[in-house]
Formats: structure tokens, sequence, C-alpha cells
């Protein structure tokens, strides 16, 4: 493909061996007092002037929180977050409320402008219709600044907008859908996330409606001290498809920032929904100062017969990343996949992986994960698949390739394979393996720097992968993998 | 000129090479001949800059320029190949991602423009089809499954793209049946120029029936110990080193 053709092209062009997002915007913040308690469970939903059910599902989700204990399962290791050393709201002085694109602060559209983000929704010129366009809701810290193509899509009858926003145009989907796919109580993070959650996309796409153009959200984290807790709901009814794309970074602070998500997908029958992620949030510096802790909880519900949810991740960001994008196969004949390029350099942790759980008949899955480890870091895949005892003819392929760059980096794969049916047939393959002096030394004998040779050779380890995500973002997740590997060579 | 002056080289404290002297004229083939563990490998990989060897005395020179403290990429854009005896795979690149990343990074390094794609096409074809090497394979990974036959016109390929000014064939005619043999050859042949030398490494003269040498080399324990025309290769195939390795042990 015409992308890993470029990349050469693309490591050359790479001068700096910096995290190229470290920036920070000086914009006056309005945020919550530090801690948490209930009084700012209650701050934050007045803030987003939400419904009374939604401020007690918020309490609620609070109360049981701090009855919970944070997981200590993985293979990660940090010192205890202090919860109450936290802001759990930051917004950007002057954003309450949706508004037009003209009266959000300059200072903010320079960020998304330094960023490579389109704010601004291209012209139609001489009636010609361009053909790559992508609907961007923006979110900086706490809120959404920003969504693009709303009207157009509202043509569709496609709903994209913040979530703050659809609790009050939309509450029955909310209400409906919200915590329906990871409950309240899912895990410690899920459940932090529940009572805190900030900001994040809505998307409804309506029976029947192929999504006229790719939908995207662009976290970006800038505050200091300050969590960012976003909640991203997408719904696709009967026979609808979309394409949604995540994309995130964040400033270079000595501090660990805490960035606990949550994603919920549903798609009802027939429905497609393609979810790509490239992950840039900072990882911390050579010494593992620094960097985003990323806790994220992503999981798609295949709720009716022949839905159809595919998750496409690139990792390269955090310093700790704790994410298991997941598929709940439970409509017959769904189908679940999942495809996975995890990248670590430095002192950065990746426990990652995906979880596919065959509920339904004729359910299928496929988990395609590669996980490069250079420089110091520790690189893991935790995968589930399972088959309940109703899940006749289940059937998974998982193959599970890990890459090591280096003599000090590690790299970990933790199947877990349940079958309550001997109907279900799970096939699982792994390998790890070494970028081999034999390659470097011919690759650098045609005349590729050890560079271009490592990138050119990770590439290809992971081609399989990048096909998967859309033009723009394989383009994009080649130079991040080259800016990630910087330094790994030599 | 390629010139090798006094090169001693050592792998893990074991001296492989003792005192080489060698000339490959631009225009010229010379062979290199010699039992196994001669050092005839170790000489193509340090010319062309492999890590792991020590070399502790001695020069090589391109055009009276020493390479020895260059990178192998920087080597290489100066204008060395080295044709692999057992080329390497990369899983998952496609071969003509490969071949035009190489090209391109060596006429950047030289601060040539970029070949546009149509013209590089084109370039890839013509030798394509000369080395009798399927379209196909372009696609596939490069090495990844290929014959061991596929795997050597690959490495023909390449060079004739890179259009290097020396070249060195590390035992091309390894694992290669006699059609398979005669491509390959034809394929060097066709790159024989008046500013082109080639230095052929090989254990058989099979191969230098195919590829005429002006001048061959008898290699034993790290050193040049014979050296004469194309007649000596033949006188070689006649009566086996054991002559000659003892005439100079003597």
């Amino acid at each position: 493909m015409p992308a890993v053709q470029d990349t050469v092209d693309q490591v050359k062009a790479i001068d700096v061996s910096e995290y190229k997002y470290g920036f920070v915007t000086e914009i006056e913040a309005e945020r919550a007092p530090k801690g948490l308690s209930e009084d700012i469970v209650r701050f934050i939903s007045s803030k987003k002037e939400e419904p009374a059910w939604l401020t007690e599902w918020r309490l609620e989700a609070y109360r049981r929180w701090i009855t919970m204990e944070s997981p200590d399962w993985s293979r990660v290791k940090h010192p205890p977050i202090d919860y109450q050393d936290l802001h759990y709201f930051s917004a950007p002085k002057g954003t309450a409320g949706p508004k037009s694109l003209d009266e959000v602060d300059p200072e903010l559209l320079r960020t998304y402008e330094k960023l490579g983000i389109p704010l601004r929704e291209q012209e139609i010129l001489a009636g010609v219709e361009p053909t790559n366009r992508v609907a961007v809701d923006a979110v900086f810290d706490s809120v959404s600044v920003a969504t693009t193509f709303k009207a157009e899509l509202a043509k569709s009858g496609v709903v994209f907008c913040p979530i703050s926003e659809a609790v009050h145009t939309h509450p029955e989907l909310v209400k409906k859908y919200l915590g329906s796919v990871v409950p309240v109580t899912d895990n410690y993070f899920a459940t932090l996330n529940s009572a805190v959650f900030s900001d994040g996309s809505f998307v409804y796409i309506p029976p029947g409606v192929r999504c006229p153009m790719e939908l995207s959200t662009y976290f970006r984290i800038n505050d200091t001290k300050t969590g960012q807790f976003e909640r991203t709901l997408i719904i696709a009814d009967k026979g609808s498809y979309v394409s949604y794309l995540e994309g995130c970074t964040a400033p270079m602070r000595d501090e660990n920032q805490l960035h606990a998500a949550v994603v919920e997908l549903v798609a009802l029958e027939d429905a497609e929904i393609k979810y790509s992620t490239v992950q840039n949030w900072y990882p911390g510096d050579a010494e593992g100062k620094g960097g985003i802790y990323n806790f994220v909880t992503k999981r798609g519900d295949c709720r009716e017969a022949r839905a159809k949810i595919s998750w496409t991740q690139v990792e390269t960001g955090s310093a700790i990343t704790w994410k298991y994008p997941s598929c709940i196969l439970r409509g017959d004949d769904s189908r679940g996949e999942f495809y996975s390029i995890a990248i670590s350099n430095g002192m950065q942790q990746v426990d990652s992986g995906t979880k596919m759980v065959h509920l339904g008949k004729n359910t299928t899955s496929r988990i395609i994960s590669k996980g490069i480890a250079a420089g110091k870091s520790d690189n893991t895949y935790r995968g589930l698949v399972s088959a309940h005892r109703k899940a006749t003819n289940a059937r998974n392929f998982t193959n599970c390739d890990s890459l090591l760059i280096g003599e000090h980096c590690g790299a970990h794969t933790v199947p877990y394979i349940e079958a309550k049916t001997s109907t279900a047939v799970f096939e699982h393959e792994a390998t790890t393996s070494k970028i081999s002096e034999d390659q470097l030394f011919y690759c650098r004998q045609r005349g590729l720097s050890g560079e271009e040779a490592t990138a050119l050779i990770v590439n290809g380890f992971v081609r399989d992968v990048l096909q998967q995500l859309p033009m723009e973002f394989a383009v994009e997740a080649q130079k991040l993998i080259a800016i990630s590997l910087e330094g790994s060579v030599g | 000129m390629l010139e090798v002056r006094n090169l001693h080289v050592e792998v893990e404290g074991q001296k492989i090479l003792r005192g080489l002297d060698l000339k490959v004229h631009p225009g010229e083939v010379a062979a290199i001949m010699g039992p196994n563990g001669s050092g005839k490998s170790t000489l193509s990989y340090v010319i062309a800059g492999r890590e792991d060897y020590e070399v502790t005395d001695g020069e090589v020179l391109l055009d009276g320029e020493n390479v020895l403290e260059m990178d192998p990429e920087e080597r290489a854009a100066k204008g060395l190949f080295l044709a692999f005896q057992y080329p390497v795979e990369i899983p998952g690149v496609a071969t003509m991602t490969f071949l035009k990343a190489s090209v391109n990074a060596q006429r950047k390094s030289r601060g040539e423009p970029e070949l546009s794609t149509p013209d590089f096409m084109r370039h890839v074809k013509q030798g394509a089809e000369r080395l009798e090497v399927n379209p196909d394979m372009l696609k596939r990974p490069l090495n990844v499954g290929f014959s061991g036959g596929e795997k050597k016109r690959m490495e023909i390929l390449q060079m004739a793209l890179l259009e290097p000014r020396y070249g060195l064939l590390d035992e091309t005619d390894s694992g290669l049946d006699i059609d398979a043999l005669r491509i390959v050859s034809n394929g060097v042949n066709a790159l024989r120029a008046a500013n082109r030398g080639f230095l052929v490494i090989t254990h058989y003269q099979r191969l230098l029936d195919y590829i005429k040498p002006d001048v061959v080399h008898i290699m034993s324990k790290g050193r040049i110990i014979k050296s004469g025309d194309a007649a000596l290769a033949l006188e070689l195939e006649k009566n086996g080193y054991r002559d000659y390795v003892a005439d100079a042990a003597a």
C-alpha cells in the first residue's frame, strides 16, 4: 500500500526526537477545586446543567467507587495515585454551552491548527465535494470546544455532538444506552469515570444509514494536575454503518496525568461500527518521568443479530497503558475484530489486549495484535476469548506477534481461553522475534540508515494492522511509529 | 579503484584475514577462489561494513578513500554493493517497496533527486525481464518464501537498480541449478562496464565459465597466495587447492 511506501520519506522528514505535541496552550481555565467528593460530583453535574437522573447516576457511581480498590492484576507498576490531588473538571474559560466556531477562543483554534486537526469545515469549491472529509469533535480537557459538520450530518439523521449536549437534545437515547455496555460497577476506573466523566462524543446513526463521512474525536489534555475522564457513546441502529476515529495528545509535563475514559459502542441488527484509535499521549521522558496514565475501558456490544464491531488501535504514547477494547458478541452471527499495534519505548509500560465474549450462536471473532518493545519498556498482550454454553459454533482466530528491539525490553503474552461449548473452535498463534542484525545489515548495505531500516522492518511487521486503518490515519500512524522508535537503534 | 591493503581482521579473537592485499580496477572482473574457511566471505563483509569484525590493521580504499570508518549505508551510497550468499528475509515489506526505498535512500545521500515512480517502475520492469523475475514476486515480501534461485536473481536485480561502482558477489552460484546460474550470470555480464568492477567470490570454476574473469586470485588462510588470469581457475579446477595451499605454507 502506498502508505507503506512512504515510510522512508516520512522517517526522513522527522528531525526531532522529541514528542511533537508537547506544547502547552496558555489559556485561562475554570477548574473544580482539587479532590473528589459528592460535592465535586454535583459541581460537575451542575456545570453541565444535567437532569436529576444523571446527577443521581453519577453519585451512585461515586458511592460505589469509594468502596472499590485499584486493580493490581496487570503487569504495570506505578506509585499509588492520590485521587484527592487532582482536578476533576477544567474548562477553558468561556466555553460553556455549544457555540459556533466564530465564538471559540482563537488560542484554542490555534492549538488545534498546530496539532493538525481541521476545525474549519472545508468549503465546497465549484460544486466539487472534497473526498476525504472528516467531521471532528474537539475535546479540550473537560469540555468539547467544537464539533464540525453537525448540520450536514443532521441531513442524513446522524447525531454527532458532545455527550454533554446529547444529554439535553437526545435524553431518551442517552438514558437508554449510557452504562448499558460498561455498567457503572464494571471496574475501578470505569466507575470513577461514571462519577466524574466530563465530555466526549455522542454518535447516533439511524436505521439503514451509512454515515456519509468519517467521524472523529480529538482529545487533548492541556491543564496541569487534571484528570481527563471522557465518555463516548456510539449507537449504530439497525443496518447502519459508521467509521469513527479517535486521536489523543497531551503536553509534556513532569507529573503523571490520569486519563480514565469509557467508550461504549452499541451495534444493533446488521449494523457495523469501525472504531479506530491513534493514541499518542505524552509517554514521559527517557527516565520515565511524567507521562499519561491511560486507564481506559472500551467495550462494544453486538447486541443483535449480524452486528459487527471492529476495533483498530495504534498505541504509541502514555507512560502506562491499561486498556482492553472488547466485544460482547450477543447477537447470533455477530462478529468482533481487534487489530492492534502497541509500541513501547523508553520506560513505557503497556498492558493491553482485548476480550471477545461469544454469547450468541455462530459468532466469530478475529484478533491480530502486534506488540513492539524497545528501550527499557515492557509490553504485555492480555486477551480473553470465551464462549458461553449457548454460543454454538463460536469461532475465534488470534494472532499475537511481538517484536523486540534491543536487549533491555520485555514482551509478554497472556492469553485466556474459555470454551463452555464443545462446538467452539478457537485458534491461537503467537510469535516473538527480534529485529536481527542480519536484517539491519542487509538494509543498510542497500543504503538505508539504521533508523530507516528499523522503521521499514517494523512497518512490515505491523502491515496487517495498518491496512485496517482509514488511509489518513495509516499515514499518521506510520509517522508515529517512526517517531516512537527513534533512538532505539544503535 | 577498489584496493585492499594489508588487511588484518579478527572475529572473537580469532585471526581470519592476515595481511590481505587486493586491487580491483574499474572495468575488471576479479575472481577470488579458495577453500572453505579461507576468509572469502569475511573479506566481502568487511568491505561492506558488517559489524562484529575487528579490523586490527590495514585499509580498504575506494578511489583512495578509506571506507573502514564509514557506516554501511555510506559505503553503499559511494557505490559498494554486496550480493549476499544468504539474502535476508524482510517479512511484510513488499519487494517493490524495498527496492524503491533503497534506490531513493542512495540517491538522496548522493544529493541526487529521487526517481519518479514511473521511471522507477520502468527500470524495475526492464531489469526483472532480463533476470526472468516474475512481476508477482515484486509484490511479495522481500525474499520471504523465495526459492534459492529466486533470491539470487533478486540480488542481481537489486545490483542492476543500484548501479554500484563495485559489485561484490559472495558465492552467488551456491544453490543454483544450471539454468538459474545462466540467468544470474547473464544479469551480471549485462552490468559489466568500463567504470564498474566486480569481485566474484566462488568455490567453483563453473561460475567463471559464465562470468569470465580478468584476474583470478587464490585465497588461503586469510591471504591471497597466487594470482593469475582465467587459466588459473581452470588449473585449479583440475588440481584442487591442495598444491597451492601447500606451496604457500612451504
